[in-house]
């Protein structure tokens, strides 16, 4: 059988030890090695951003990265964000704005906002919706996606600790393939 | 923002608190926004396996030899089967047609001595990882005799044309001519205008995110083989494995877990679920299959790509007078279980006229097979390209009279109901006019027009486009029927159970796939029963769970699927209410139902909790009176009378045309949609959002072209291309409400409205801005260049 390696991922703040191939790709690793199934696969080629998780706070396509690449790194997955009992007000903005349908977009649409906003978040409305057009959604046309990152966003600013002002890194985006 | 037209001022409910007709919050929405949902491939059980299928790399030619042996000495691989050794039974549709009319082809679930398109399963690889499984398929070694293949509907039933199935002569799965009113000839040459369209939609993927996937298990103690399966339609799979398998229906459950959309790809069954499972049964372990992006670009079902000559005959005052069509619909190698490769052509025959009052109708429509992956009904089933063929027609008409495009359609549209058309059908009222005149006026308040010449003066090239349509959305058995079908959706059935705390459990045939259903059910149970619809759950998706049903697809869910739920709840209503008045020790008249409980009428401090009832009904049944069965459970089915309720809606688009580019810019995107009563008006509104968007796809961005050889273009999204937020603008919903005297709860349905309208609407909006070039395009998805060259060549 081919080579393992033992790898240490940190996920959502927790260390967790595991054997993988060379080829096992991070969002594999996730799902099927710690059973953090919240993260979906749409395309495993870095277009569709189902797979989408924070890398050290920026928002980046698990579906690219091996799983041994992501030793060392910060990784944060939806399962980082609230609860059912008690969502985030980012999960809470998406529900309020009907931004989801099927919701297997959804998580990666997550991530990506959070990402966004922590670098971001005096983004505007054509910026957020610049930000979202990374990812694709079939259900609901995008405006509510839109929508709900423009509301969270506005809340978190009229908030009294904003968390703005974090040191956080430019997320990668638009590095996405658009139709022409 | 909403209007209201006024209607039935009677109301239909008659217990305390409606929650038809409120924004409830979706109760899918915790599980699915924490990342807690559970989708096919999150589950994982113990021993499980993992499949691959040994693909087609030629469209059209005789297997020669399929070599597994490199595949079997994989490390890793368990086993690798080809048709021979699973010896499945094929899947075939049938319509009760004249061989002249329509012929039956079988589909093998993995392919015996030949194959018919690029990604058609040979072999079915079980390893102990998806990755080896990867490993298994790469070293298999299929050896072809290459034939000549069969890539365009022209190219199909040209006469020397190789044929793709020996039995279907000409290429050819169905031929129908319909209608033909008498005289249809001398109309057209008598007529003062003559209109012509040729038009051309392009082969389309549905494109679920979430790609289609399988976990079959054999479960020793049910004596059942269990298949997770992401479909639309679980006890037609069940069906199929069933009989694929030969073995009772019983044997077999089918449960649906959350499903990342569908829109038709999931509503016929699919070769791979049933190979699968076959896998699984001969292994004794669960086998898992999860489709990945390439395949689901190329080899999944797909559909669309028809091919329309149309003629509209029109008097000088711009009336219709006939309309006379040629359709030819590509539908790929094979017949789609249980619609036939007819579902496309037959719906375009039957529903062409739509809005309009045509008096006279002549129809040919053809399924050509070709060697491309098989074609599957997709969100609105032709109805988007037919709606845009009339639609165009209408528009060239009014240009050749001289007339305003909208004014052609006032004069034409129906505005007496009900309303039987020549194609027989008849429609319950709608508002054609009314959500014309208020589209219109919407654009003319916002001062598009005016915009549009003050920036034609700038350079700047803006057109407006409009599209009225409706869409029959509560499919009846006789409708299906009609078509001939032998296995004939329409019925939905739904069973209604309280429990001893009061809480109830209803099921339904049709299923959520992102439609919401757990929520907008509920609220309908709800509101019939008084409770609260949090004590409402909805079991959907599990053939053991549900009696019988035909899923969710053509927009049938609110309405048939709503109604039959809704008939169950009044059942357990009247239940409730008899063992009510016996405890209450009172007369069965004088009591009614209050604040989830039933009460006297004459004294309202009398009252009974359903708690209380259900006590009595399921542990105190000794105190039940004499002529009631113990327990709270009521069944229904709903089946709608008729020829079923017509959703309808008037779209318009502002669209910019950048020369530079040929980019086509959607500035303005304006809906006035009625689908009835709303039950949960943010799921209408997102129901119809998300429809527009994947009809703004079809119009300007999705393509599958194949080469001569057959051989898709299409291997990832990089050349598939799939709108985003920077394509797809937002949308502006207005509601007209005109409640369906045919369905329940005066639901009309509205899954796929949005998609039907948005290619029409758009390509109209193009060709008004290529108005001064005096070029018109009739062919999506329109193709910048296309645009670029037309702007070029009037410059
Ligand atoms: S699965 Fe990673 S981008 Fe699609
Ligand atoms: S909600 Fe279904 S893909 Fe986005």
């Amino acid at each position: 059988m081919t080579d393992q390696y033992l790898v240490t991922l940190t996920v959502n703040g927790e260390d967790h030890e595991l054997l993988v191939t060379a080829r096992r790709t991070l969002v594999d690793a996730l799902r099927h090695d710690l059973h953090l199934t919240g993260t979906h696969v749409g395309c495993e080629h870095g277009v569709c951003g189902a797979c989408t998780i924070l890398v050290d706070g920026a928002p980046a396509r698990a579906c690219l990265m091996f799983a041994v690449q992501a030793e060392g790194r910060d990784l944060r997955t939806v399962e980082s964000l609230g609860s059912p009992d008690s969502p985030n007000d980012l999960q809470r903005a998406f529900s309020e704005h009907h931004a989801l349908q099927c919701g297997f977009c959804t998580p990666g649409f997550l991530m990506l906002a959070e990402g966004f906003l922590a670098s971001r978040p005096r983004a505007t409305k054509a910026e957020i919706r610049e930000a979202v057009s990374a990812n694709l959604c079939r259900c609901t046309g995008y405006q509510t996606i839109v929508e709900a990152v423009d509301d969270c966003a506005s809340r978190r600013r009229c908030a009294p600790d904003t968390t703005e002002g974090e040191a956080t890194p430019e997320p990668g985006q638009n590095d996405t393939p658009r139709p022409a | 923002m909403s209007t209201t037209v006024p209607h039935n001022p009677e109301p239909r409910f008659d217990v305390d608190g409606t929650w038809v007709g409120a924004s409830v919050p979706r109760r899918e929405d915790p599980r699915l926004v924490t990342g807690r949902g559970r989708f096919v491939d999150d589950i994982t059980l113990p021993r499980m396996a993992h499949a691959q299928f040994v693909r087609s790399t030629v469209a059209s030619g005789a297997v020669e030899e399929i070599d597994l042996t490199g595949t079997r000495d994989t490390p890793g691989v368990i086993a690798a089967f080809t048709a021979a050794d699973l010896g499945l039974g094929d899947i075939t549709a049938v319509l009760e047609r004249p061989p002249s009319e329509f012929v039956p082809t079988d589909m093998p679930v993995l392919a015996r001595d030949r194959v018919r398109f690029v990604g058609e399963p040979l072999a079915i690889v079980i390893a102990e990882d998806p990755y080896t499984a990867e490993d298994g398929v790469e070293a298999a070694r299929v050896s072809y005799r290459s034939e000549q293949a069969v890539v365009s509907d022209e190219q199909a039933l040209a006469e020397d044309a190789p044929l793709v199935h020996d039995n279907a002569p000409n290429n050819t799965l169905l031929d129908v001519s319909m209608f033909a009113t008498d005289g249809i000839d001398d109309v057209f040459a008598d007529a003062d205008c003559v209109v012509r369209v040729d038009a051309r939609s392009s082969r389309q993927n549905a494109l679920p995110l979430e790609t289609r996937g399988v976990v079959a298990s054999w479960d020793d103690r049910e004596e059942q083989l269990v298949v997770q399966t992401c479909t639309q339609v679980p006890h037609q799979v069940r069906t199929v494995l069933a009989r694929s398998l030969r073995r009772d229906e019983r044997a077999v459950r089918v449960v649906v877990p959350d499903m990342g959309g569908g829109f038709g790809q999931k509503c016929v069954v699919g070769r791979e679920e049933i190979a699968a499972a076959a896998a699984a049964l001969r292994l004794q372990r669960p086998v898992k299959w999860i489709e990945d992006r390439k395949d689901a670009l190329s080899a999944a079902f797909l559909a669309r790509e028809q091919h329309y000559d149309a003629r509209a005959a029109f008097d000088a005052d711009g009336r219709i007078l006939a309309l006379d069509v040629d359709i030819v619909c590509d539908m790929g190698a094979y017949s789609c279980y249980p619609f036939s490769a007819g579902i496309e052509p037959l719906m375009a025959s039957s529903e062409m006229p739509g809005v309009y009052r045509v008096p006279a109708y002549r129809v040919r429509g053809r399924a050509v097979t070709t060697n491309k992956a098989p074609s599957a009904p997709y969100r609105g089933v032709s109805r988007p390209q037919h709606v845009m063929v009339m639609e165009r027609l209408f528009e060239r008409a009014s240009r050749e009279l001289g007339m305003d495009p909208v004014e052609i359609r006032r004069r034409n549209v129906i505005t007496t109901f009900p309303y039987t058309g020549v194609n027989g059908v008849t429609y319950d009222p709608g508002t054609y006019l009314e959500s014309l005149d208020l589209c219109e006026q919407l654009v003319r308040d916002e001062g598009w027009y005016d915009r549009k010449r003050e920036l034609a003066r700038e350079g700047r090239v803006l057109g407006v486009g409009y599209c009225c349509f409706n869409e029959r959305t509560g499919y009846a058995t006789e409708a299906f029927a009609k078509r001939k079908m032998t296995a004939v959706p329409g019925f939905d059935i739904s069973e209604v159970r309280m429990d001893t705390t009061g809480a109830v459990v209803v099921t339904s045939g049709t299923l959520s796939h992102g439609q919401s259903h757990e929520t907008t059910l509920a609220q309908i149970v709800a509101t019939r029963l008084g409770l609260d619809p949090a004590r409402v759950k909805l079991h959907q998706g599990d053939t053991d769970r549900v009696t019988y049903g035909w899923g969710t697809f053509a927009s049938r869910s609110a309405t048939i699927g709503g109604s039959a739920v809704s008939l169950a709840a009044d059942r357990l209503v009247e239940k409730l209410l008899h063992i009510g008045a016996h405890m209450l020790e009172t007369r069965p008249d004088n009591v009614e139902l209050h604040d989830g409980g039933v009460r006297q009428r004459d004294d309202h401090g009398q009252t009974l909790s359903y708690a209380a009832i259900a006590d009595t009904a399921y542990l105190r049944a000794e105190r039940l009176p004499k002529d009631t069965d113990p327990g709270l459970t009521a069944t229904a089915s709903f089946d709608p009378p008729g020829d079923g309720t017509f959703a309808n809606a008037t779209h318009a688009v502002v669209a910019e045309l950048h020369p530079g580019t040929g980019r086509v810019e959607i500035l303005r995107y304006l809906c006035v949609e009625d689908c009835g009563i709303v039950i949960n008006p943010q799921v209408v509104e997102g129901q119809c959002r998300g429809g527009i968007a994947q009809g703004i796809a079809g119009a300007l961005y999705e393509r599958i072209s194949y080469d001569e050889q057959g051989e898709p273009s299409c291997a990832s999204f990089i050349d598939y291309k799939v709108p985003t937020a920077g394509e797809i603008p937002d949308v502006e919903i207005h509601h007209l409400e005109t409640p369906s005297d045919l369905t329940e709860n005066g639901a009309k349905g509205v899954g796929e409205g949005g998609t039907i309208g948005a290619p029409a609407a758009v390509l109209n909006a193009v060709n008004d801005a290529l108005r001064p070039t005096g070029i018109e395009l009739d062919t999506t998805p329109i193709a910048p260049e296309t645009v670029q060259r037309a702007l070029e060549e009037s410059s």
